[in-house]
């Protein structure tokens, strides 16, 4: 499933993580991270399970991480995930 | 009720990743999440989400868990309350009560959410602010309005605004509103919190005011910033002379069950139940400042 509309979520403060989900054909993630040697994956992981759960397979992602732990950037992209599908405030609770 | 320290409820922004993450390091007896007014009105969702994911993976150790949702008449009540319920909040804290009846249309919505989430109806823990005229006339009530209350906090940033004043160094303005918040917690058995101090350059300020609603009976304060914890703790600190007094109730109490009595008797005197209670207390307050440890010996400097 894609998206409906092209959002961002979280903020390019220190501990923080920032994530804008548009349009794309299969989960692409471009991720900019002082510590990509080392937690890339992790956090890449975290965001394309994350997505999966509200059912998103089609979307280009971009994030910007300023040291999340890993629960920020499931957080931010639980946020990012709603606000694409249009479903703030009706949150899916089987998800969370 | 479950007898606990509140001498400080810290507040932390619930869209700040950073704090929200570091804010059980300062040591503050309660932890206030604010899904409320430090959160602006695009990030409601992504604050209560970071709140949520946080409130299940992270460590706050003892402190109380307290979250402040937004106004009952606000879009996003009912899904913060859902939301915090699943996460296992012990307390919620409604902002701007002015009646009973709000607190119980907060229970039932919590109610609700603790039967879907599947969690044990009167798990989850209220608490009323009151910022407002109708609000400071109504404690009694609002106290009362439940099992549930934990207790009563004052609002001073709204309350004066309300009331066609504003915040004076000596705090007469808020003087009723204190005593209102204090009594009705008092006579139903719950905690009062006072308001909070914001400008962190006034120290002697804040030293001031903390030792006044001290002094006035208060658990304790609402904080903004975690440089206050410390301030306040020093302030609700008992004396040397206290806690001697104190362990000395609680040797006689120890002695009387050792015999079997009922009837506490110190220095000859009987004991009644305020001093007892008051002993207790201040043991709580000692332990919590490091005066003495866990078996009441004094720990030296």
């Amino acid at each position: 499933m894609g998206i409906k509309e092209t959002a961002l979520a979280g903020t390019l403060e220190s501990s923080d993580i920032q994530i804008t989900l548009s349009e794309g054909s299969g989960i692409n993630i471009d991720l900019d991270s002082s510590v990509e040697a080392l937690y890339g994956d992790q956090i890449k992981k975290v965001i394309t399970d994350t997505l999966n759960k509200y059912g998103i397979t089609d979307a280009k992602v971009k994030a910007v991480d300023k040291g999340a732990l890993d629960c920020v950037v499931k957080a931010r992209t639980m946020a990012v995930a709603q606000r694409a599908l249009g479903t703030t405030e009706e949150p899916n609770w089987e998800v969370l | 009720m479950e007898e606990r320290l509140r001498r400080t409820m810290m507040f932390v922004p619930g869209n700040n990743s950073g704090m929200v993450k570091d804010a059980g390091v300062y040591g503050a007896d309660s932890i206030m999440f604010d899904l409320e007014d430090s959160v602006s009105m695009d990030q409601k969702d992504a604050a209560r989400i970071l709140v949520y994911e946080a409130l299940q993976t992270q460590d706050y150790g003892n402190a109380e868990l307290v979250v402040r949702v937004n106004g009952i008449d606000s879009p996003f009540f009912r899904s913060d309350v859902f939301a915090m319920v699943k996460a296992g909040i012990q307390v919620i804290r409604l902002p701007k009560v002015e009646s009973a009846q709000m607190m119980k249309d907060l229970v039932s919505t919590i109610e609700e959410a603790e039967k879907k989430f599947g969690i044990k109806v009167g798990t989850t823990h209220v608490m009323a602010a009151i910022e407002s005229a109708r609000g400071v006339m109504k404690c009694l009530e609002i106290a009362e309005s439940s099992d549930r209350m934990i207790g009563l906090a004052l609002s001073a940033e709204d309350y004066t605004t309300d009331m066609k004043t504003h915040r004076y160094p000596d705090g007469a303005e808020l003087e009723f509103a204190r005593n209102m918040i204090l009594h009705a917690s008092r006579a139903a058995g719950i905690a009062a919190f006072d308001t909070v101090f914001t400008n962190m350059n006034d120290i002697e300020g804040f030293n001031h005011e903390t030792e006044h609603i001290h002094q006035l009976g208060f658990d304790g304060k609402s904080l903004v910033n975690p440089r206050q914890i410390d301030l306040v703790n020093k302030v609700f600190e008992p004396t040397k002379k206290e806690i001697e007094n104190a362990l000395d109730v609680e040797a006689a109490i120890e002695e009387a069950q050792a015999k079997g009595s009922g009837v506490i008797s110190m220095n000859g005197q009987m004991v009644d139940r305020p001093v007892v209670l008051r002993a207790q207390r201040v043991i709580r307050l000692a332990k919590a400042s490091h005066l003495i440890n866990e078996e009441g010996e004094y720990i030296e400097e």
